[in-house]
């Protein structure tokens, strides 16, 4: 797209609230969908949460005040289930997403071209799979006939159901192999950016590999790797496929991060107005780490 | 962002008149047709129900020239059929003309209005007189309107492997007298026989109301003193739901038992949804379990063109009722349900629903259902034919049981209390909490479940 700055200087004055009113027209219907088909079924979630709607088993449903979130607190599997999600995010987005697609990508632009592309084709493969494929890979991988038990076993190494053993810390590495290739990108792009003069600078006045890292590159990148940890942690919170094919939740609740825990309460326990609290809950807790990646820009800028 | 602006604007023109034929065109006006939803197996090879309605349909649309049948099969385990019938039945743009409904669920979904009284039907039909009558109540309500037409029910035992039985040294035919000689036996088979699994009690989650009915309730049924006495689970005096006494501890015990001294399945494979389906098409018939504790219906997937064919299973198999706790009488335990068909209130096409009821439900059509997937027969005309009750090997057997069996209390709260049932199995299965914590866990969600109506007895 040509760049198109001058439009913002050009005659500040003339036309002041028609002119972006027109232009603003050609937007409106896409507004009234969102409205519509966005604002809409929030609103009605919203609102269902505050009742005792069921899926079956009630003629009528009743509002029943904030019932359904003080049940939530009370409810040791729910606490469960935050305790979990919060794991599986700190594993799989902070920790494995964020720090292995930096490392990547800095490992890249030292590499030869052959790599770079060889190594980007292959990650990038993999956030390109469809969650349920990339679920149903894992879960292959992990069972007990499957390709890391065969690879322990050719090594001599005990062998173990891990989607038994060690749900959670097995969906967070799913969930790792999924999302890396999202933060490599961001990455990428960003230390391209750097000017090689800087670079070159601290190298002259004698900077190590790490010292140019935490000095240099981190301090350079920080609006990406704030805007990188907000889109892994909300993809992270939400993640329902991946979890649902390789363990279900299970053993017993030892995986059943937030998502599943709702599904499990509106649709297999039918209680909707529930499971609407939860999601809502659910939003609630994204929004925190949302607000916190905010700060973390805004103090930037 | 000026270049995207009519893109954006065809593109939400485009989702709108898109919107717009979705909604105009609803797949359930058309009077001649009537949409039939069913469960179909998970296992691609069993296609016994899919057959059978098949042939109903060719029947159906001979008999009534002009009218069609649209079969919408549901393919799900157990759990996510209910909720994906649920769904459907809440809209009349979804909801279909014929619904299966499972009796455990059945009083829920009258509840909840979604489905229709068939009185009004039944009235007129002169073969409703044939069933009997405890058949005739699996499907009515509080209100004392029937809601469904049952195909059939069914009663539960033990399953086991003759030739197992051999190579252990224990004698044939074997029949338990009490939990600890199920649990010794299986206990022989682990020491003599060690590559095969010797006991199978389905439990936990994955396996839905399959850990509830066959696993769990075929046990806490026989700590009481036969049917119609006491019911372990709800009070019919006060109208209330019964917290988890010492029967329910027993028998979480041995679920305890099973899965802590390994003789049933690995934790982990019994915790696999699909557990009922290797079962069936897997272990039992390559002799991999040497107990198996399930449902008169299991000859359905072996039987002559249903994909797992198995003809011999009636020599490497035999049949025990399930003992008692202790072997009180009357010694042997059994539940039983079943499925019916129903009406949805939100159908568009209930009376032609009803005719296609009717033909399903011939002497003649009934009776190649109940054969065709091992079912006990409800019509009296049918249990009292010869062919019938020669026709499979077990059908005697199994119909012998529905003396002593027991019908779960299918009120609308059951569904989350055998949720409830199923967590606490799974919790003691994968020794995640002892029985006193999975008990008093139960207890808690049994409030939650039926609203406070709970009793300790």
């Amino acid at each position: 797209m040509p760049p198109s700055r001058g439009d913002h200087q050009v005659k500040p004055g003339r036309g002041g609230v028609r002119r972006p009113l027109t232009r603003a027209l050609p937007l409106a219907p896409s507004l009234v969908l969102l409205l519509l088909f966005l604002a809409g079924p929030i609103a009605y979630c919203a609102y269902i949460a505050f009742t005792d709607l069921q899926l079956t088993g009630q003629a009528h449903s009743s509002f029943v005040g904030f019932d359904n979130f003080t049940a939530a607190f009370r409810d040791d599997a729910f606490l469960n289930a935050v305790w979990l999600t919060l794991v599986f995010t700190v594993l799989s987005s902070l920790i494995g997403q964020n720090t292995l697609g930096l490392a990547l990508a800095a490992l890249m632009q030292r590499a030869s071209k052959t790599v770079r592309t060889v190594t980007g084709a292959v990650v990038v493969c993999a956030w390109v799979l469809p969650e349920v494929v990339a679920g149903f890979l894992l879960y292959a991988f992990f069972r007990r006939e499957g390709t890391l038990n065969a690879i322990l076993d050719w090594l001599h190494l005990p062998t173990q159901n891990w989607l038994f053993t060690l749900p959670i810390l097995a969906v967070s590495f799913a969930n790792v192999w999924r999302g890396t290739a999202f933060s490599m990108l961001v990455y990428s792009a960003a230390l391209g950016e750097i000017p090689k003069e800087i670079t070159e600078a601290a190298e002259m006045d004698g900077a190590g590999g790490w010292r140019r890292m935490w000095h240099i590159t981190l301090p350079m990148i920080r609006r990406s790797i704030g805007t990188n940890l907000m889109l892994n942690t909300l993809q992270t919170l939400s993640v329902f496929g991946l979890i649902w094919v390789m363990t279900r939740g299970g053993p017993g609740n030892r995986s059943q991060t937030l998502p599943l825990f709702m599904y499990e309460q509106a649709f297999q326990k039918s209680m909707i107005g529930y499971g609407t609290a939860v999601a809502l809950l659910l939003l609630v807790v994204g929004s925190l780490f949302s607000l916190v990646y905010m700060r973390l820009l805004r103090s930037e800028a | 962002m000026r270049p995207t602006a009519p893109v954006l604007l065809s593109a939400t023109l485009l989702i709108a008149a898109t919107g717009l034929t979705a909604c105009s065109s609803g797949s359930g006006d058309d009077p001649d047709t009537v949409r039939i939803s069913f469960k179909q197996s998970t296992d691609n090879q069993i296609r016994v129900m899919d057959k059978y309605l098949a042939s109903m349909k060719t029947q159906f649309e001979k008999d009534h020239p002009g009218k069609k049948v649209k079969l919408v099969p549901i393919k799900a385990p157990d759990s996510e059929y209910y909720t994906k019938l649920q769904q459907m039945l809440r809209s009349p743009k979804t909801a279909p003309d014929l619904v299966y409904e499972d009796t455990f669920l059945i009083n829920s979904d009258i509840t909840s209005g979604y489905l229709k009284p068939l009185d009004s039907y039944l009235a007129k039909w002169p073969d409703w007189n044939q069933f009997i009558d405890t058949a005739k109540n699996a499907a009515k309500a509080q209100d004392g309107k029937t809601y469904g037409v049952p195909d059939g029910t069914d009663t539960r035992g033990l399953w086991y492997d003759k030739g197992i039985f051999a190579k252990a040294g224990i004698k044939t035919p074997w029949q338990p007298k009490s939990w600890d000689e199920v649990l010794d036996t299986a206990r022989t088979i682990k020491k003599k026989v060690p590559s095969v699994t010797p006991l199978n009690v389905y439990t936990g989650k994955p396996g839905g109301e399959q850990s509830a009915m066959q696993g769990f309730e075929m046990l806490l049924y026989g700590t009481g003193t036969g049917p119609g006495t006491t019911d372990p689970l709800y009070d019919r005096s006060s109208n209330k739901w019964i917290t988890a006494g010492k029967p329910f501890k027993d028998a979480l015990n041995f679920v305890k038992t099973v899965y802590g001294e390994k003789l049933g399945p690995d934790v982990s494979d019994a915790l696999d949804p699909n557990i009922g389906t290797r079962v069936r098409g897997e272990l039992l018939p390559k002799s991999k379990l040497a107990i198996n504790l399930d449902g008169s219906w299991l000859p359905q997937d072996w039987l002559k063109g249903s994909g797992h064919e198995w003809p011999e299973w009636s020599q490497k198999l035999g049949l025990a009722h399930m003992p008692t706790q202790n072997g009180q009488a009357p010694g042997k335990v059994s539940m039983s349900g079943g499925w019916t068909w129903s009406i949805p209130s939100k159908a568009s096409n209930p009376d032609l629903a009803f005719e296609f009821i009717k033909t399903m439900q011939t002497k003649a059509n009934a009776q190649k259902w109940y054969i065709a997937n091992s079912g006990i027969a409800v019509r009296k005309d049918v249990a009292a034919d010869p062919a019938y009750v020669k026709a499979q090997p077990g059908i005697k057997f199994f119909t012998d049981l529905v003396a002593s069996t027991h019908y779960r209390p299918a009120y609308p709260a059951y569904p989350k209390v055998s949720t409830a049932i199923q967590e606490a199995m799974e919790s003691v299965t994968t020794g995640d909490s002892s029985v006193e914590k999975a008990a008093s866990t139960y207890d808690e969600q049994l409030k939650t479940a039926t609203d406070g109506k709970v009793i300790t007895k």
